[in-house]
């Protein structure tokens, strides 16, 4: 059913005279799993955003009258206090602003970076080629949390910090994809009939080249997306990351852990909108793949 | 042969690939020029030459050749330019039509797109003048609705249309010089035939200059004035194409013309075929003439002697040249 849909409005764009991105798009339109994907995605964002003006709470206020309780409607606690008495609500979502930015943020730091570094290690080859890719070995053999450890004991905790150490070591996978792309990409004619136009290096690479290769990196950065969003848990988590008063899933959870036994929903009700985040970037990326592949559509 | 300079002046090209085993020589000392609005066929088997002799010219040769000789388009040298130099002349001087119009557009660019880009890189045109040209051109190279075809993607195209967008990006800046390395090949026999006209009709519109390049004799003689015969990397026969398909000299340009599958052939008849295999272009060459083995006209000295290419002289004041030892077709 779903993929007769997508054939079809697949077959309905090219009889229109529409582009390869339209088709692609009609296709993920009518993935389900992608697009329930998408609403959980509009909905935590939404929630990020409208929380703090629905809630009569500040993030950073305690209570000290209500300290640790249950999800309660009494008082507007809808997800309860933490050990300080401060409210749950507004603190997931502050958490999930943060959480989505470092997520968004650096998988785009990530993907420009590793895009063009690539693209232009794999068009220019030879000597080049060699020297950038080896780099990215060297770089790609540093253990990342060790990596990360180092760069924040040195320069201090910062929340930039974060983006940049988790982007520079993200961009390296993109590095290599985009490279193995535009090996393939370099030996086709419409690239050879470029060059055969005289047209210089830079702009076979920008048009010819990276607007061809994009597809897999797509598919790569919306899974890159959840995984920065661990990574910065993680870093969280072991108290390298995000710092009080501001806050991510990651501290949550962590401070959540810790009151396991006597508050389990500290840890519950972040830790879940931790795990929707990742599944509706896996069906995402899972839908786009599809789309941006129609060879696969049996 | 005229008192104009040529368009395209070609002197003992050669082209040399270093591989692992050892290297290989596509291209030994061709010699060829093409006046301006003049047509030369690049007629051979797989392996001739006759494509690597074509990417040399244009300097769009992989980083294990090695070029020598020379090859002046409009008495400028290219062998050796700067690539600055080359992506200069490229597109605007001469410009390239490949084989396979199915890869050799971007496949998520608009065709209207991909002419425009051309313009706008080489001349700074506007995107309304660049739209105006690219649609002349496309009109010129007989696509059908302009206006509409401007705004598809490739894949929205039959193959004979791609082709001729192909030809409409090597022509669109106007090239002195047209290569087209078998432009016919990937396309079936009716749209071939529309295609050989696009071009014949442009080349005389334009006065641009063409080497066309094919192993298909049928789309020489339909679409150039002069043919010149590969083997082996070298050209071993070269005349105006009336006096090559009437009366060939070179026992090789004989047995070409000779396996033509004809329409009054018995259904039955086998196919002809030359004896042999072409000799292989790696390693040193041997002394004779690379035909020779494969020739039934061959003497000793055909064995021992190459044979240089000689301007003749035909009884009836053609001339042609050819690099046989024989005086006299056999």
């Amino acid at each position: 059913m779903t993929a007769d849909a997508g054939t079809l409005v697949a077959a309905a764009a090219s009889l229109r005279g529409e582009s390869l991105w339209r088709a692609a798009a009609g296709r993920f339109a009518a993935n389900r799993a992608a697009m329930a994907g998408v609403l959980i995605l509009v909905l935590i964002t939404a929630f990020a955003f409208i929380a703090p003006l629905v809630s009569p709470h500040e993030m950073e206020t305690n209570d000290w009258e209500r300290i640790q309780i249950a999800p309660t409607a009494e008082q507007a606690h809808w997800f309860g206090t933490d050990a300080n008495g401060r409210d749950l609500f507004v603190r997931v979502a502050a958490g999930a602003r943060v959480s989505l930015a470092i997520g968004l943020i650096t998988t785009l730091v990530a993907v420009l970076i590793g895009v063009l570094y690539g693209a232009v290690a794999g068009y220019v080859g030879g000597r080049t080629d060699q020297v950038m890719m080896r780099i990215v070995d060297v770089l790609y053999a540093l253990p990342l949390f060790f990596a990360i450890i180092i760069l924040v004991t040195v320069f201090g905790r910062n929340i930039f910090l974060v983006f940049l150490a988790i982007g520079a070591v993200e961009w390296l996978t993109i590095a290599r994809i985009v490279r193995g792309q535009t090996l393939a990409a370099k030996q086709t004619e419409y690239v050879e009939a470029a060059r055969s136009l005289g047209a210089p290096a830079t702009r076979i690479i920008l048009r010819h080249i990276v607007p061809n290769v994009v597809g897999p990196v797509i598919v790569f950065s919306t899974l890159l997306v959840p995984t920065v969003i661990l990574v910065e848990s993680f870093l969280s988590f072991l108290g390298l990351g995000v710092q009080e008063p501001q806050t991510s899933w990651g501290l949550l959870i962590s401070q959540g852990t810790a009151a396991l036994d006597s508050a389990p929903w500290l840890l519950v009700i972040p830790a879940s909108f931790l795990a929707a985040t990742m599944f509706a970037f896996n069906f995402i990326g899972d839908g786009l793949r599809d789309a941006l592949d129609p060879r696969d559509e049996a | 042969m005229s008192a104009a300079p040529p368009i395209l002046s070609v002197r003992d090209l050669s082209v040399r690939f270093a591989t692992r085993r050892g290297s290989v020589e596509a291209v030994r000392g061709v010699s060829f020029e093409v006046a301006a609005g003049r047509s030369l066929g690049l007629v051979g088997e797989s392996g001739s030459g006759k494509s690597q002799t074509c990417y040399a010219i244009m300097g769009l040769m992989p980083g294990n050749a090695t070029v020598g000789g020379s090859a002046r388009l409009e008495g400028e040298q290219l062998v050796g330019a700067t690539r600055a130099r080359l992506d200069a002349l490229r597109g605007r001087r001469m410009g390239l039509v490949f084989q396979d119009p199915m890869t050799a557009l971007t496949p998520h660019m608009t065709v209207g797109a991909q002419l425009c880009e051309i313009l706008a890189y080489h001349e700074g045109a506007g995107s309304a003048e660049a739209r105006r040209r690219a649609l002349e051109i496309m009109e010129r190279v007989r696509i059908t609705d302009p206006e509409r075809r401007f705004e598809m993607y490739p894949f929205e195209l039959s193959g004979g249309m791609r082709q001729r967008i192909v030809i409409a990006t090597a022509l669109v800046l106007r090239p002195a010089l047209l290569i087209a390395d078998e432009p016919t090949t990937a396309l079936d026999v009716t749209v071939q035939a529309e295609v050989l006209r696009t071009f014949r009709a442009v080349v005389e519109h334009t006065g641009t200059s063409l080497v066309l390049v094919t192993h298909d004799l049928g789309v020489v003689a339909g679409a150039c004035d002069e043919v010149a015969v590969m083997y082996a990397g070298r050209i071993v026969e070269r005349a105006a194409t009336a006096d090559l398909f009437h009366a060939p000299a070179h026992p090789y340009t004989r047995a070409l013309l000779a396996c033509r599958p004809r329409l009054d052939d018995p259904p039955v008849a086998r196919l002809r075929t030359i004896e042999g295999q072409p000799p292989s272009l790696a390693g040193r060459e041997d002394d004779g003439c690379a035909f020779a083995p494969r020739c039934g006209f061959a003497q000793a000295a055909c064995h021992s002697q190459r044979p240089a290419l000689l301007t003749r002289r035909a009884a009836d004041g053609t001339t042609r040249e050819v690099a046989c030892h024989l005086d006299a077709p056999p």
